[in-house]
């Protein structure tokens, strides 16, 4: 799960984080007080969107003068904004974070998360601050430094002394050494204690009076320990999240929309990426993923065809389970109840194998549903792409 | 032969009295597995399908010889349970929950470094022995005894992968879900090395997705140490970044994780890689055929 980064700085806050004096704002009148209260010599006003790059897109607007603020505010709020992590649709913005402007003297870039190979926390920093990570990584991998920390004992100097000397923190403001391997401390705290799977920080500014200050923030929660945490949970904004994904949720199904026409329905999110992958290798897109999971009734399959069916871009639908523990006769016995639920007016395509397959597709070929029964993979998928007409472009990526 | 698991495992179910654990040990008893001991609190004495529950894992370890647990305790007490097997000197430990916190995956993990104590999972289907053990909630019925040893990230994709291999006649000796989080106890290299040095294991399947990067280090490891062949498939191509796809530890971050990338990684290391699913039999076939040679 993510968050604002308003919220992202009400945390920093709490675990003793410096950031900015700022407040969210939702309407050019409250920009307007705030702005009045705040009383600061530069104001920074932010569009609130899931995604980074909002300075590069114009979602960070400063300025020196108070009167501009509620315009600026006006002039945001409302208005979707295209960043290169948003994709062309872009993001409305619904919300701001007013906050006080810092003079920037360095500019650095911190992050804190779970390194796979080592299970081992990992904060990566660089002097390359306000530039995207995975660049500076990619053209100056020097520039890059992780630090592993030990699970068993946390957070010790060592780890902010390595950090700290590596950046060449000394040279840059003698100062900022002390007050920095606290920030680090301190974020690994809140890393820990609210089970994040990433905290960013990027820029981490000294400021021109030698301060260590926060100055965008992005927080990702752990969705397995959530339920560990009503706080966090209360931070979730389900305008930033795609509706059918929401309601997906809701049915425990795990759904991703994509942009192509064949809706896929599968039990066990490998073979639901599989399936993805051989209906674009015969020749057309996957619409969406969705994992109906090892339990799949009547109920999940119905609730799976509603949402497969509300986008607009579905052409067809294809079916694939293996049955295991769970029963192919029962999928069938579920996909026949939903069609009754649910008017269902495209080619669908059932593959059924594993368990009871045999079974499963006699009760669908005797239902009298429109329906295309398959056994084998490869042959369903080419199936219902023959049944919702091929993307020409893709059958000659495919093909070589 | 086979590799960790085989006829003469003693099976423990740590929570055999949910929904989960009495079904799933009922399976695998079925099967053949010896599971003579199972796991819930508060409910020693009790049995289920004739196996006996106990207290603790202590104290089944001290009264039947069990060497190898099978977990499906929920998510925020798998990793109590995790360390409770070990503890009490079970030797394999195969967690199946799916859910469990990263954060105490990785307490779990750092707990178990250097303990001779091996675990599999969490968020995997287990691991079979074809024809000997099934500790796990595979569908025990696709498996038959034979040449090819499978390791996989995911659960229906494998069992689809071991039907093409039961279908022509290949057959498996071990298949292992190794897990879909990012926090995994085992990974690739530990177990392709055990498949290198197993007599029975002809060839290796690698099923793998998007995600971390723990293909590309199989691949180092495969170049230098695996004379057998490797087939792999690499789940996720059409995945777009960012997205977790269902799996926890399925997400392309940083434009790093990338099935293709994944692929062309193995490719250079000599690896099989199969495009298209439904040909992974096929493509294990072909590696064993006398004519292809190695
Ligand atoms: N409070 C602030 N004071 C001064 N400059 C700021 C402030 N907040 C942001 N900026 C400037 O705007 C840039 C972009 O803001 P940031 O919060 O990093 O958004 P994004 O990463 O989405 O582009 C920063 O790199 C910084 O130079
Ligand atoms: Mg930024």
């Amino acid at each position: 799960m993510n968050i604002h980064e308003f919220q992202a700085k009400q945390l920093f806050a709490q675990f003793g984080v410096p950031v900015p004096n700022g407040k969210e704002i939702k309407t050019p009148l409250a920009a307007e007080k705030w702005a009045e209260k705040l009383n600061a010599p530069v104001y920074v006003v932010k569009a609130q969107i899931h995604a980074g790059g909002r300075g590069k897109a114009g979602g960070v607007k400063i300025t020196k003068n108070r009167a501009e603020v509620p315009g600026l505010a006006k002039e945001l709020l409302g208005q979707t904004l295209v960043t290169h992590q948003t994709g062309p649709k872009g993001r409305k913005v619904r919300r701001l974070l007013i906050e006080e402007g810092a003079g920037i003297a360095k500019e650095l870039y911190l992050s804190l998360l779970v390194d796979r190979d080592s299970g081992w926390p990992v904060f990566i920093a660089s002097t390359e601050g306000g530039m995207e990570i995975e660049e500076v990584a990619a053209h100056t991998p020097e520039k890059v430094l992780k630090e592993l920390i030990d699970p068993a004992v946390g957070f010790q100097g060592y780890n902010g002394r390595n950090l700290a000397f590596g950046l060449g923190l000394p040279g840059l403001e003698p100062t900022i050494m002390g007050p920095f391997i606290t920030m680090l401390g301190n974020l690994y705290r809140l890393f820990m204690e609210k089970n994040a799977s990433m905290v960013e920080i990027n820029p981490l500014v000294i400021t021109t009076d030698k301060k260590l200050i926060a100055l965008d923030g992005k927080v990702s929660f752990d969705d397995s320990a959530l339920f560990k945490h009503v706080d966090v949970q209360a931070m979730r904004d389900l305008h930033e999240e795609e509706p059918l994904e929401v309601e997906a949720t809701s049915n425990n199904l795990n759904y991703v929309k994509l942009d192509g026409n064949i809706g896929c329905m599968v039990n066990g999110a490998g073979l639901a990426m599989a399936t993805m992958d051989v209906i674009k290798l015969a020749g057309s897109e996957p619409a969406n993923f969705l994992d109906v999971g090892g339990g799949a009734t009547k109920e999940t399959v119905a609730a799976g065809f509603r949402i497969l069916l509300k986008d607009r871009n579905v052409k067809g639908i294809f079916i694939n389970i293996f049955g295991g523990i769970v029963r192919c006769e029962r999928i069938a016995h579920g996909v026949i109840e939903a069609a009754k639920e649910v008017q269902i007016k495209l080619p669908v395509v059932v593959r059924l194998q594993g368990t009871n397959a045999e079974e499963g597709r006699k009760l669908l070929l005797e239902s009298g549903l429109k329906v295309d029964v398959a056994t084998d993979l490869w042959e369903a998928a080419q199936k219902i792409v023959a049944m919702t007409g091929k993307k020409r472009k893709k059958v000659e990526a495919a093909a070589s | 032969m086979s590799i960790l698991v085989n006829k003469n495992t003693r099976v423990v179910v740590q929570g055999i009295t949910g929904k989960e654990g009495s079904f799933h040990a009922t399976q695998c008893k079925a099967y053949g597995t010896q599971v003579v001991a199972g796991v819930t609190p508060g409910k020693a004495g009790q049995e289920v399908e004739g196996i006996p529950v106990f207290n603790t894992v202590r104290d089944a370890v001290r009264k039947t010889q069990c060497d190898t647990s099978l977990i499906f305790v929920p998510p925020p007490f798998a990793a109590d349970a995790i360390l409770e097997a070990a503890e009490a000197g079970i030797r394999l430990v195969i967690c199946i929950t799916e859910g469990i916190p990263v954060n105490d995956m990785v307490k779990v993990k750092r707990a178990l470094r250097g303990r001779d104590v091996r675990l599999i999972g969490p968020n995997c289907p287990g691991i079979i022995t074809a024809d000997e053990c099934k500790i796990g909630i595979m569908p025990g019925f696709i498996h038959k005894k034979g040449r090819v040893g499978v390791i996989s990230r995911s659960g229906t994709l494998t069992y689809e992968a071991v039907n093409q291999l039961t279908m022509l006649g290949l057959g498996e000796t071990t298949c292992i879900g190794i897990g879909g989080d990012p926090i995994i106890g085992t990974g690739y290299i530990d177990l392709l090395a055990l498949f290198e040095k197993d007599p029975e294991t002809e060839a290796v399947v690698m099923i793998g997705e998007i995600g971390g990067d723990a293909e590309d280090r199989a691949a180092a490891f495969i170049k230098q140490n695996i004379r057998k062949p490797v087939i792999s498939f690499i789940a996720g191509i059409t995945a777009p970044p960012g997205r977790r796809m269902g799996h926890a530890g399925a997400i392309i971050t940083g434009g790093k994780g990338t099935a293709a990338e994944k692929m062309a990684v193995l490719e250079a290391a000599g690896v099989r890689v199969v495009r298209n699913p439904a040909e992974i039999g096929m493509a294990v076939q072909e590696a064993l055929s006398p004519r292809c040679g190695v």
